[in-house]
C-alpha cells in the first residue's frame, strides 16, 4: 500500500516539477520580451554578447561546415557514380546542407559551445548572489543580463547558420570539383536548377531562427534556474546540452513535416 | 579600445553572414535565372498531359521562354486545359505548335514551343490550336506490341 502511494506521489511530483520548469521558462521569455527594450537602448551590451555567443563560435562553425561538406561530397559521389549521375553531387550537397544539416548541425554546435556558456556564467552569477546584488542595486537582471544574451543568441544563430551552409558547400566543391574532377559547370547548374530561394533558404533560414530562439532560451533558463552551488550550475549545463540538442531534433522532424511537403 | 574591438569582429560577423546569404541566393539558388517577370497568358488544350506540373519550363527551340501558370481539366470536354505564362519578350505566330517533351529519358516534363508561318502573332488570352500529348509509356509499348502481332498474322 505504501510503495502504491510512493508511485503516485512520485509520479505526481515528476510532473509537477516538469509543468513547472515548463511555465517557468515560458515566464522567463515573456519577462525577457518585456525587457528587451533595454537591450536596444543600451545596443552595446547586446553586442558584447553577439561577440560571445555568436564571433567566438565563428572558427568552430567553419571548421565543421567544411569537413561536413567534404563528407557529403566524397559520400555523395560514392553513391552516385553507381548511377552515373556524378554531376547531381552539387544538388545532393546543397540541398541537405541548406535544407536540414546547416541549421541543425549549427544549432546542435551553438547549444554546446555558446548555450553551456551562457548557463555557466549566469548560473555563476547566481551562485556567487551577482543577480542579488543588482536586484539590491534597483537594476533588474533580466534587463541587464538576460535580454541581451537572448537577442544575441536570436541573431547569432541564423548568421552562423547561413555561413554554415555556404562553407559546407564550399567543402563539398572542394572535394568533387577539385579532388575528384565533377564538372564545374554542371556541378553549380545543377545545383542552380534545383535549389528554390524561396523554398529552401529561406525555409532553412527560418529553420535555424526556430533553432536558435530554443538554444538561447533553454540556456538562459537553466542558467537562471540553476540551484545556486557548483554542483547545481554543473548539472545545468549538462541539462542545457541534453535538452537543447533533443528540442532542436525534435523541432527539426516537425518543421521539416510541414515545411517541404 | 576594447569596446571598439568588440564591434569590428560583430561588424565581420554581420557582413559575412550577409555575404553568405549573397552567394546562397545567387550562387546556389535560383533567384537570378528566374529573371522572367512580365508575362503574357495563352492556352492550350491537351488530351493527356502525362506529368508535366505547374512552373513547369515552356522552351522555344531550347530556350525558357515561360512557365506553366496552371493545370485545370475541363469537366465538359474531357481535355486538360493549361495556361502559359510567356515572357513579354518572346513573340509566337498564331498557328505555334505546343507539345509536351521530357527532357532526358526520366527527366522531368516541359512544353517545347514550335513557330508556325502565321503573319499573326499570338495574344494574351488566345489559345494554341496545334498541340501534342505527352507521350505515354504504356500507350507506345502497347501500340508496337499490336503492331507486331499483326505483322506476324
Amino acid at each position: 500500500m505504501n510503495k502504491l502511494l510512493n508511485f503516485f506521489g512520485n509520479l505526481g511530483f515528476a510532473l509537477r516539477s516538469k509543468l513547472y520548469r515548463l511555465g517557468a521558462g515560458t515566464r522567463l521569455f515573456f519577462l525577457t520580451l518585456i525587457y528587451s527594450a533595454d537591450s536596444f537602448k543600451r545596443i552595446h551590451l547586446t553586442i558584447r554578447e553577439i561577440y560571445y555567443t555568436g564571433v567566438l563560435s565563428l572558427v568552430i562553425i567553419v571548421v565543421s561546415a567544411f569537413f561536413v561538406g567534404m563528407v557529403l561530397g566524397l559520400q555523395g559521389y560514392y553513391t552516385l557514380e553507381k548511377y552515373g549521375s556524378s554531376e547531381a553531387i552539387g544538388v545532393l550537397v546543397a540541398l541537405a546542407l541548406v535544407r536540414e544539416l546547416g541549421p541543425v548541425v549549427t544549432a546542435l554546435l551553438f547549444a554546446g559551445r555558446a548555450g553551456t556558456a551562457i548557463t555557466a556564467e549566469i548560473g555563476l552569477m547566481k551562485a556567487t548572489e551577482q543577480l542579488s546584488a543588482m536586484e539590491m542595486m534597483a537594476v533588474s537582471p533580466i534587463a541587464r543580463i538576460i535580454a541581451p544574451r537572448f537577442w544575441a543568441g536570436m541573431i547569432s544563430m541564423p548568421i552562423l547558420a547561413t555561413i554554415f551552409s555556404m562553407v559546407g558547400i564550399l567543402g563539398g566543391y572542394f572535394i568533387a570539383v577539385l579532388v575528384i574532377g565533377v564538372d564545374e559547370g554542371a556541378f553549380w547548374s545543377q545545383m542552380q536548377a534545383n535549389v528554390d530561394f524561396s523554398n529552401d533558404i529561406i525555409d532553412g533560414a527560418i529553420k535555424s531562427v526556430v533553432f536558435g530562439f530554443a538554444c538561447t532560451i533553454i540556456a538562459l533558463f537553466e542558467g537562471f534556474d540553476a540551484p545556486p552551488t557548483a554542483e547545481g550550475v554543473s548539472r545545468a549545463t549538462t541539462r542545457t546540452v541534453v535538452i537543447s540538442s533533443l528540442t532542436v531534433l525534435g523541432l527539426d522532424f516537425i518543421l521539416t513535416s510541414f515545411m517541404f511537403v | 579600445m576594447e569596446r571598439a574591438k568588440i564591434d569590428i569582429w560583430v561588424g565581420i560577423l554581420v557582413a559575412l553572414g550577409i555575404a553568405a546569404l549573397f552567394a546562397l541566393a545567387t550562387k546556389v539558388g535560383n533567384l537570378t535565372s528566374n529573371d522572367i517577370r512580365e508575362t503574357y497568358t495563352v492556352l492550350a488544350h491537351f488530351e493527356n498531359i502525362g506529368g508535366l506540373k505547374p512552373r513547369a519550363p515552356i522552351k522555344g527551340a531550347g530556350v525558357v521562354v515561360g512557365r506553366v501558370k496552371t493545370i485545370v481539366f475541363d469537366t465538359e470536354a474531357y481535355h486538360a486545359v493549361v495556361e502559359l505564362d510567356i515572357d513579354k519578350r518572346y513573340v509566337f505566330p498564331k498557328d505555334t505548335f505546343a507539345n509536351i517533351y521530357t527532357s532526358g529519358l526520366l527527366g522531368e516534363q516541359y512544353i517545347g514551343l514550335e513557330a508556325g508561318g502565321d503573319e499573326k502573332n499570338l495574344l494574351a488570352g488566345d489559345l494554341i490550336t496545334h498541340t501534342q500529348d505527352a507521350v505515354v509509356l504504356e500507350k507506345l509499348i502497347s501500340q508496337f506490341l499490336y503492331s507486331k502481332a499483326s505483322e506476324e498474322e
